[in-house]
C-alpha cells in the first residue's frame, strides 16, 4: 500500500500557508489540559519544548543526560543555512529549495524541502532575538559564510561553535518555561518504549539512570527528537551516548524506518589512530573555504607535505569539479578522498588520509584572519594530533557523521503510529539521500520551532482522546518488556564487552555499508549481523548494580538495539541497486565514477515494517513526485 | 606506558568511599585521558566487576558533560581543555596520578567521579534568557550590534557548565559560570533589557543553591576549559549592585 505523505494541495509556495490555515487549533484555556511528551533535548526536542510551552501545553521533556543542554546538536560547529540574501549574491527561498533537493540527489519531498526553506527566514529572526551571538561585520549587520553544494553565502555561525550557541538558546527558552511551569524537565532518563493504547501513542517507560527506576508517563501525544544512528557504526563523529534506541523500539512498536541506508560520510575527519579509540572528530566543513584539499600525484610518496613540490601536488577536487572545487557537497568529497586513497594516494602513517592544506589562505589573508574564522578548530586539532595546522597541512578522512534516514513521518511530522511525531534527525524527511552543510540546524530549529506547532494542534484538535492511566494493561505490559529485557542483559554473565560486540558490528558495516557497497558485501553482511547479535546475547558481560547509576548497562542495551537495527540498515542498502547521494552502490556508477541513480525504478522512499527480530521487515513505499524541479544527473563541475 | 591511578570509588549517594589503586600497561600517547579510562573500564567488566563511573558524551570538549580532579587540579594540567580533550602525551611513563570527583555541597555525590550538577540548570532557569516568545522577532539585521560586542559577548557565551569553576574555588562559588551568562546577554541589546532583573534573580538563585561567595582568587579561571575571564564576575558585581539600587523590591 503506498504511504500517504498528506502533502497539501495548491502551488508548492502556497502550501504551507494554506495548510496551516485549513489545520485546527486548540483553545488557549484548553492547552494546559494536554500533556505533551518531549523525548529528547537537542535542537528539535528544546525548540519544540519552549514553543509547545509558550503555547500553554503541559510538556514533559526527558533526556538521557545529566542536563539538557549536553545534547549533541551543540557539537555542530560550521553553521545554519537560511535564505535571507543579506549578501546580495542571488540567493533566496527557491534557490535554498533548489539546492537542498538538489543535494539531496532528487530522493526527498519538494513540499517538505519548500518549507524547509521559507522557515529558514524566521529561525534566524527568532535566535538572534534570543541573543545568539552570530558573527558580524564591522558595520554591526550579521555575517555570511559559504558551505558546501552552494554557491552563495547563506550561512550563519558562531565562530566554530555554532551548535553550541543554538542549543544554549533554544535551551534557555526551554528552562524559561520550565520556570513559568509549563515545562517539566526530567534528566537522566532514557526512553525505552512507547506505550501505544487503542492505536495512539499515549505515553512513555523510561529507565531513571541514577535509581534505575522503571517510570511510567501517559500524554496525549509523544515526541520524538532523539537524534540520528551514525553511532551503530562505532566510529563516527557522535556523541558516545547518542545512540538508536529510543526510535528502534518505537519501530518495534510500528513506526515505519525510512531510508536507513542514507548515512552522511563527511569529509573532513580527524583520521583514525587505534582501537583505543572512541570517536572521530569532525572538522568543520567550512575549513574547506579556505583550506585546499590535495594528495601527492605519485603512488606511495612518503614525503613530508612541504618537501612536495607544487608541481607533484593532485588537487583532485579543484581539477575534477572546477566550478564548485573544494566546496562539493559531502558525499563527493568523501567518495573522491576514498577513491585517492584506494589509488595508493593516501597520506600518514595509515595512507587514508588527505591533506587540508591552509598556505595558501594564509599567505593570502595572514593567520590572524585564519585565526579569527577556524582558531577553535586548529586548537582542537592540535590537542588531537599534536600537529600544528598553522605549519602543517591537516591529515583528515571521511568518516560517518549524520543519518539522513530515520522514522518516516508524513508533512505533518506525524508517524506511522497516530500521535506519535518525530523531529529533526531522528525523522527521514528533508534530506533525501544527502543532507548539504548547515542544514540539519535549520531542519532541527524549523521542526521543533515552527512546524510543530502548528500540526500538533491540529492532530490534538481533530482527534478524541480516552481516558489513560499509567496503571493501564499497555503501560504494566511495556514496563514489564523493558524490565525483562534489563535482566536478561545482567544475567548473560559472558565474557565480552559490549563494546568489543560494538566494535565489531561497526567495523562491518563500514566495510561493507559504509563509503561504497556492493551486493556480495552487502550479503555478507546480513549474514554475521545475527551471527553477531546470537553472540551477544550469549556471550555479553554487563556487570553492577541494577538499581543504580549502570552506564555499561545503558550501553548494552543500546548495543543490542544496533544488533537488531544493523539488519534493516544493510537490507535497505541491499534493495536500492541505484547509487544517489550518500548510498553509493558500486554497481551503479556513471563512467567517471559519480553516483548514478535510477529513476525510473527507485523514486521513491523505502518505508520499512518490523515483523519480529531476525525476520525480513516489510517494504513500503511513498512514491516522489517532482512537478518544480526536474531530476537530473547532479552536477558539480 | 603504563600509568598508575588512584581513583575515588563510592557506589552511591549514601554509601562511603575511598580510593582504589590500578595500573594501566599500553597506554598509547596518542589516547586520550578517558580514552585510557575506557580501556581500564573494559578490563573490568570482562573481570565482571563495575566498572567506574564518569561522565562523557561529545568527547570534543563542547558539551561540559566530562569532568573531574586530577591531582586535585578540574580538568587535568592542560589550560584551556577539558579531560576528554587531554591526551596521553602529556604525561611520562609510571606516572601516578589520583582522581577525584569534583567536590562541592551544591553539586551532591552520585557515584565515583559523577556528581549531580542540575544546580546550574536552575541557576539559568531562574533567569538565564531573554523573554522572547516564538513568532514575533523583527527581522534579524534590524539589530546592529558592534562586532567587538559581539566577539565579546560570545566570549562569555563559551561556557560549557561543566563545573571545573566550582571545582577549583576553595569557596565552592558558582560566580563565574552565573556571570558568563550575564555578560553574555547583557551585552547584547537583546538582552540588556532585562538585566537588572536577571542578574537578581540569578545570583539570588546561585546563592540558594549553596554556592559559596566570590573572594577574587581566580582559581575558576585558571582552569576553565573555555578559558572564561574574571572580568565576568566584576561585571556581574557591577550590575547586580546596581539593580539592588533601583530594585523597587
Amino acid at each position: 500500500m503506498p504511504l500517504d505523505a498528506k502533502i497539501p494541495g495548491g502551488p508548492l509556495s502556497e502550501k504551507w500557508d494554506r495548510h496551516r490555515f485549513e489545520s485546527k487549533l486548540v483553545n488557549p484555556a484548553n492547552r494546559r489540559k494536554y500533556t505533551i511528551i518531549i523525548v529528547g533535548t537537542g535542537l528539535a526536542g528544546a525548540s519544540a519544548a519552549s514553543s509547545l510551552g509558550e503555547l500553554g501545553y503541559n510538556v514533559l521533556s526527558f533526556c538521557i543526560h545529566d542536563s539538557p543542554r549536553r545534547a549533541h546538536s551543540i557539537a555542530a560547529q560550521g553553521g545554519i543555512n537560511a535564505a535571507k540574501n543579506y549578501q546580495n549574491d542571488g540567493d533566496s527561498i527557491q534557490r535554498l529549495f533548489y539546492d537542498t533537493i538538489k543535494g539531496g540527489d532528487y530522493r526527498s519531498r519538494e513540499a517538505n524541502v519548500y518549507r524547509l526553506a521559507q522557515l529558514s527566514v524566521n529561525i534566524i529572526d527568532q535566535c538572534v532575538a534570543q541573543g545568539v551571538p552570530f558573527a558580524r561585520e564591522y558595520g554591526g549587520l550579521l555575517d555570511n559564510r559559504s558551505f558546501g553544494g552552494a554557491q552563495v553565502s547563506r550561512t550563519f555561525y558562531a565562530r566554530g561553535q555554532t551548535g553550541q550557541q543554538l542549543l544554549l538558546g533554544a535551551y534557555q527558552s526551554m528552562m524559561r518555561q520550565v520556570q513559568r511551569g509549563s515545562v517539566t524537565s526530567l534528566a537522566n532518563r532514557e526512553m525505552l518504549d512507547v506505550v501505544v493504547v487503542k492505536g495512539q501513542a499515549r505515553g512513555v517507560v523510561c529507565r531513571n539512570l541514577l535509581t534505575g527506576a522503571i517510570e511510567r508517563y501517559a500524554g496525549h501525544a509523544v515526541l520524538l527528537c532523539t537524534g540520528g544512528y551514525g553511532t551503530a557504526y562505532y566510529l563516527s563523529t557522535n556523541a558516545v551516548n547518542s545512540n538508536v534506541t529510543a526510535a528502534w523500539r518505537a519501530h518495534k512498536r510500528g513506526a515505519y524506518f525510512a531510508n536507513p541506508c542514507y548515512t552522511q560520510i563527511h569529509p573532513t575527519c580527524i583520521p583514525v589512530s587505534g582501537t583505543h579509540q572512541s570517536k572521530l572528530t569532525l572538522m568543520s566543513e567550512s575549513l574547506r573555504n579556505d583550506g585546499r584539499v590535495w594528495v601527492p600525484k605519485k603512488q606511495g610518496d612518503t614525503r613530508r607535505p612541504e618537501q612536495i613540490p607544487e608541481a607533484e601536488r593532485d588537487y583532485y577536487l579543484e581539477r575534477r569539479y572546477p566550478s564548485f572545487g573544494n566546496l562539493v557537497p559531502r558525499d563527493v568529497a568523501s567518495r573522491n578522498a576514498k577513491a585517492v586513497c584506494d589509488d595508493g594516494r593516501g597520506v600518514g602513517d595509515s595512507g587514508f588520509a588527505v591533506y587540508l592544506d591552509f598556505s595558501d589562505a594564509i599567505k593570502r589573508l595572514g593567520e590572524d584572519v585564519i585565526r579569527m574564522r577556524y582558531g577553535n578548530l586548529f586548537d582542537m586539532y592540535k590537542k588531537i594530533t599534536d600537529d600544528d595546522p598553522y605549519r602543517m597541512p591537516m591529515r583528515i578522512y571521511p568518516a560517518i557523521h549524520y543519518t539522513m534516514g530515520g522514522l518516516w513521518v508524513d508533512y505533518n511530522l506525524m508517524s506511522t503510529i497516530p500521535g506519535l511525531h518525530v523531529l529533526g534527525e531522528a525523522n527521514f524527511s528533508d534530506h533525501g539521500a544527502n543532507r548539504l552543510g548547515a542544514s540539519a540546524l535549520m531542519q532541527g530549529l524549523a521542526d521543533g520551532y515552527f512546524v510543530i506547532p502548528y500540526t500538533l494542534a491540529h492532530y490534538l484538535g481533530s482527534h478524541s482522546f480516552p481516558a489513560v492511566s499509567t496503571d493501564d494493561d499497555a503501560f504494566r505490559e511495556a514496563e514489564s518488556a523493558v524490565q525483562e529485557r534489563i535482566d536478561t542483559l545482567l544475567n548473560v554473565k559472558g565474557s565480552k564487552t559490549p563494546r568489543q560486540l560494538h566494535r565489531e558490528l561497526g567495523q562491518l558495516l563500514w566495510n561493507e555499508v559504509g563509503m561504497a557497497r556492493n551486493d556480495t558485501g552487502l550479503r555478507q553482511a546480513l549474514e554475521r549481523i545475527p551471527q553477531l547479535r546470537d553472540e551477544f546475547w550469549q556471550n555479553v558481560s554487563v556487570p553492577g548494580p541494577k538499581n543504580n547509576l549502570n552506564k555499561n548497562l545503558e550501553y548494552a542495551g543500546r548495543v543490542a538495539d544496533y544488533l537488531e537495527f544493523a539488519e534493516v540498515l544493510t537490507l535497505d542498502a541491499l534493495h536500492r541497486t541505484e547509487s544517489c547521494g550518500g548510498h553509493f552502490r558500486e554497481e551503479s556508477q556513471t563512467p567517471d565514477g559519480e553516483a548514478l541513480r535510477d529513476d525510473e525504478r527507485f523514486t521513491y522512499a523505502a518505508a520499512w515494517a518490523f515483523q519480529g527480530v531476525g525476520k525480513p521487515p516489510t517494504l513500503h513505499r511513498e512514491p516522489l513526485a517532482f512537478e518544480y524541479v526536474k531530476p537530473s544527473q547532479r552536477s558539480y563541475k | 606506558m603504563r600509568i598508575h591511578l588512584k581513583v575515588w570509588r563510592q557506589a552511591g549517594p549514601n554509601t562511603s568511599g575511598r580510593l582504589v589503586d590500578y595500573t594501566i600497561e599500553d597506554v598509547s600517547p596518542d589516547m586520550s585521558f578517558l580514552e585510557m579510562l575506557d580501556v581500564l573500564n573494559e578490563s573490568l567488566i570482562a573481570r565482571g566487576e563495575d566498572p567506574i563511573a564518569f561522565d562523557s558524551d561529545c568527547r570534543e570538549g563542547i558539551c561540559g558533560a566530562c569532568g573531574f580532579l586530577i591531582d586535585g587540579v578540574p580538568h587535568g594540567p592542560d589550560p584551556g581543555t577539558t579531560v576528554c580533550q587531554l591526551h596521553m602525551r602529556r604525561f611520562d611513563n609510571n606516572d601516578r596520578l589520583t582522581l577525584e570527583p569534583w567536590r562541592a555541597r551544591a553539586f551532591p555525590m552520585i557515584k565515583d567521579l559523577v556528581v549531580d550538577r542540575s544546580a546550574f540548570d536552575r541557576i539559568i532557569q531562574a533567569g538565564g534568557y531573554t523573554s522572547i516568545n516564538v513568532g514575533g522577532a523583527q527581522d534579524a539585521n534590524a539589530i546592529l550590534i558592534p562586532k567587538p560586542t559581539a566577539e565579546q559577548a560570545m566570549d562569555s557565551a563559551a561556557c560549557i557548565g561543566c563545573g571545573a569553576c566550582v571545582a577549583a574555588c576553595k569557596n565552592a562559588s558558582a560566580a563565574l559560570f552565573t556571570s558568563a551568562k550575564i555578560s553574555h546577554l547583557g551585552l547584547l541589546p537583546q538582552g540588556e533589557v532585562e538585566q537588572h532583573t536577571r542578574v537578581a534573580a540569578m545570583v539570588h538563585r546561585h546563592d540558594a543553591e549553596g554556592f559559596g561567595s566570590c573572594s577574587n582568587e581566580g582559581e575558576c579561571e585558571a582552569v576553565c576549559p573555555k578559558e572564561i575571564s574574571i572580568t565576568n564576575i566584576a561585571r556581574m558585581n557591577r550590575d547586580y549592585l546596581r539593580a539592588m539600587l533601583i530594585s523597587r523590591d
